[in-house]
Parts: structure tokens; sequence; C-alpha cells
């Protein structure tokens, strides 16, 4: 196995995903419910009411992130090398299947992974190698 | 309930600013930890190490109430079954994830960060979301 040294950041990774837990942590301490972005956000397509408005401020705060975090430093480059038609079907997979799946890498990923549930782990387990074999095949198979 | 409001706002604020942190919404970053056969990123290992850090004793805490600090409803997780939608889900997921280096909650930051391919993709997620629900709908009326 090669690493790649030089984008390997494994400090601001650990920073960035102890922040993740503490929204985590927050979500469910403060309001009661799971910090899952697949299921939030779809929620909203089948909007019952008093369900909504959680949901959006929720939204609100994620979009937001940028737009504050400019104002203390500066936001990393994204570079997104996938070309249009690709995008198009990642999204619908990952629209689709993170709603059959009950969960995304926040939902599964990071709660269910931390309270220690086995749905969680198999739907990590799930993504993740399928996510492994997606990359080997367009980069190396393919490719 | 505005108390209620604001800590929705700030968990998403610091959801997004944690994955801006962590450098998870560039989709490079992403694809270079899924890249085992390629020049191999480990960093996002080390996120989901940090968020489950924190996430471990949060929800070690959720387990022992049943109300949340603010007195509301808790609302944990309450499915057991290890079932085929589980799996087939997280394979579709892991497919769109892999070919874009996009999941979810990066792809919204992204969107608001102004990069016009997060917008389609997550207009592209939005109708997956939505076929799924049509797909439930149709599933629950035969």
């Amino acid at each position: 196995m090669m690493i790649d040294w030089s984008n390997f950041t494994p400090w601001a990774a650990l920073a960035g995903g102890v922040v993740l837990g503490l929204a985590a942590a927050l979500f469910i301490l403060v309001n009661g419910r799971i910090l899952g972005i697949s299921g939030i956000v779809g929620g909203l397509l089948t909007p019952r009411k008093g369900d909504v408005v959680w949901r959006l401020c929720f939204v609100a705060g994620v979009l937001m992130a940028p737009v504050s975090y400019r104002l203390i430093a500066t936001v990393a480059a994204v570079h997104i090398e996938a070309g249009l038609p690709t995008i198009v079907v990642a999204g619908l997979l990952v629209g689709f299947g993170t709603r059959y799946g009950s969960g995304c890498t926040s939902g599964h990923g990071v709660c269910g992974l931390s309270r220690l549930s086995p749905r969680s782990l198999v739907a990590t387990l799930a993504f993740m190698g399928a996510g492994f074999v997606t990359v080997l095949l367009v980069r190396h198979v393919i490719g | 309930m505005y108390h209620n409001r604001i800590s929705e706002f700030v968990a998403g604020l610091l959801f997004g600013t944690g994955l801006i942190v962590s450098g998870m919404t560039d989709p490079a970053k992403v694809l270079g930890f899924l890249d085992l056969a390629g020049a191999w990123n480990p960093s996002l290992a080390f996120v989901m190490g940090g968020a489950i850090l924190i996430g471990f004793f949060a929800f070690l805490i959720a387990r022992t109430r049943t109300l949340t600090l603010l007195g509301g409803a808790l609302h944990l997780p309450k499915a057991t079954a290890l079932d085929k939608r589980l799996v087939i889900g997280g394979l579709v997921f892991g497919a769109g994830w892999g070919l874009a280096g996009f999941c979810p909650g990066p792809a919204l930051v992204a969107m608001a960060m102004g990069q016009p391919k997060a917008l389609v993709f997550v207009l592209a997620m939005l109708a997956g979301m939505q076929l799924y629900e049509m797909l439930e709908r149709r599933r629950s009326t035969r």
C-alpha cells in the first residue's frame, strides 16, 4: 500500500471529526434527534405538520457554515473531478441508496457506530465496501 | 421552543464547520481514502475516529435518559433488523459515493460554497430521494 503523504492531513481530520462529534452530541442531547443528513433532508420531501421547521433550521446551519467559516479562515479548495453525467448518476444513487438503507455517513457512520448499532455497522461496511470497489473499478480497471 | 430552534441551527453550523475543517468537503480527499489501490489518503478514517470518540460518550449519556437536556422527547432509533434493504441501500449509496466523492453532508456544504457541480449533485440527490418516496408510496398502497 502506498500512502499519499502530501494530502494526508491527520490533525485537521481529527479536529474536524471532533467538531462533527460535538454537533452530533448537541443534536441528540439537546434536540433529541440523530444527526443524519439524508434522513433530515429526505424528510423534507414528505412534509408533515410539526416536522418541518427543525429540519429547515438544521439545514440552514449547514448551509451557513462556509459563509461563517470564511469570516475567520480560508476555505480549502474543492476539486470535483467527475463530469456532469457522472455527477447526476452519483447524486441519484446517493439519494436513493441513503433513503433505502436508512442513513448515510453521518447517521450510520458517525452516530450509528458511536452507539454501537449493529444495523449501522452493517450499513457502513456496505457503503464503504461499495465505495472502495467503485473507485477501484473507475480508476484502475476501466480507467 | 426557540431554544430548540437555535440549537438545531447551531448543530447544523457545527456539523458544516466540522466538515470544512476536516477537509471532507473536497471530493478529491474522499476519493483518496476510497482509492486503496492508488495513492491512499487515510484522512477520512481520522475524521470518523474523532467524531466517534465524542459521539460514543454522547450516546452513552443519551442511553441513560428518556428526555433531552431541555426536557423534550429523545428519539433513539428502535429498528434492529439486519435486513436486505439496509445492505442494498448501503451498496447503492456507496457506489454513488465512489463515483463522485460526495455524500449528502459535504455536498450541501460544497453547494453553499458556490460549487455548480455540487448544486447539480444535490438536485440529483433530491431526485433520488423523491424516487424512493414514490416507490415507498406504491409499496404501501399495494
